[in-house]
């Protein structure tokens, strides 16, 4: 069926390259990741040249990604967490810039297959991981071992503690993969629901506003949905970050 | 029972997760609410916490319709 709502997340190889037995495609994933990664860097280099003290509207514009991440960050981990700024700032813009990429009709939203977002969130807790224990050496654990817990209790909340860090790569991961999947079968699944009731004459065209009203209002939804969810992203980070900075709670 | 027949009855079972998620969500928000409008003052210095207990109940409710999409796609 040609409305299969699951068909847009097909990849596709566009251009096939294999060497050594690996296939190393450039596929449609490929093409959107280098243009998510160029609209991106576009903006930022483009609107930041002028270097106004007056800035002008793309300027200003760049300003105030710049400044929300920042104060974001600044917010959750101090200001000992700002040298890791350009990591959470290239993750900000690449999530945001990919989900609304992916708002475009018949483009590849690269932040909806779980192998983009795994590696993502990977990154992040390798990094706290490695930092952390570089920073605090063994005392980075004390992540696990919270202060001013009765010597009963502290064995389980060691192992809660504990599972709740290993969780943090798969929900980090899987909530940003699931919400673009889910958010754009949703749109098809409306917009299939417009075309199947198309189908049925002149009362069927009358009852396909009805979905085709949900369609328009759930695009709009998914374009909150698209910046909201690179915001939780960069939070997210920062919170884990912090983790790495000062691991007693 | 046939198998496709309980894969769409489990689906379906797996939505319920969905619902109490958006039971939770309606609580943070609703208490961020009642808060703000007791002390507007305070209440967007709280905005990162917000979403940040709406990104983590959130995810409870993304699970279970992964399961329902694993489910009727996977």
């Amino acid at each position: 069926m040609a409305t299969d709502p699951i068909h847009q997340f097909q990849i596709q190889k566009l251009i096939p390259i294999e060497i050594g037995g690996v296939d190393l495609s450039f596929t449609n994933s490929a093409l959107f990741m280098s243009l998510t990664v160029a609209a991106a860097s576009g903006f930022l280099i483009l609107s930041s040249r002028g270097r106004g003290l007056v800035p002008t509207r793309w300027q200003s514009a760049a300003e105030m990604t710049y400044e929300f991440v920042a104060e974001t960050l600044r917010e959750a981990a101090g200001s000992e967490g700002m040298r890791f700024f350009p990591f959470v700032f290239s993750l900000f813009m690449f999530v945001l810039v990919a989900n609304l990429w992916g708002m475009f009709p018949y483009f590849f939203t690269v932040t909806s297959h779980i192998v983009i977002t795994a590696a993502m969130s990977l990154a992040v807790i390798l990094t706290v991981i490695i930092y952390g224990l570089w920073r605090h050496k063994l005392h980075f654990f004390k992540l696990f071992v919270p202060s001013g817990v009765p010597a009963v209790l502290l064995p389980f909340i060691v192992v809660i503690e504990v599972l709740s860090f290993v969780s943090r790569p798969i929900s980090l991961s899987i909530r940003l993969f699931a919400n673009m999947l889910a958010g754009h079968i949703t749109l098809k699944v409306f917009a299939g629901f417009v075309v199947a009731l198309g189908s049925f004459g002149f009362v069927g065209v009358l009852g396909a506003i009805l979905p085709l009203l949900a369609a328009v209002a759930l695009t709009a939804l998914e374009f909150l949905v698209a910046a909201l969810q690179a915001y939780v992203f960069a939070i997210l980070t920062s919170l884990y970050l912090n983790d790495a900075l000062h691991p007693g709670h | 029972m046939e198998a496709e027949a309980a894969q769409f009855i489990g689906a379906g079972i797996a939505c319920i997760g969905m619902g109490t998620a958006g039971i939770g969500l309606g609580h943070i928000f609703g208490n961020y609410l009642a808060g703000a409008i007791r002390n507007p003052a305070a209440a967007d210095g709280q905005f990162g916490r917000l979403i940040f207990g709406f990104a983590v109940t959130e995810a409870m409710g993304i699970f279970s319709l992964l399961v329902a999409l694993i489910l009727l796609f996977g």
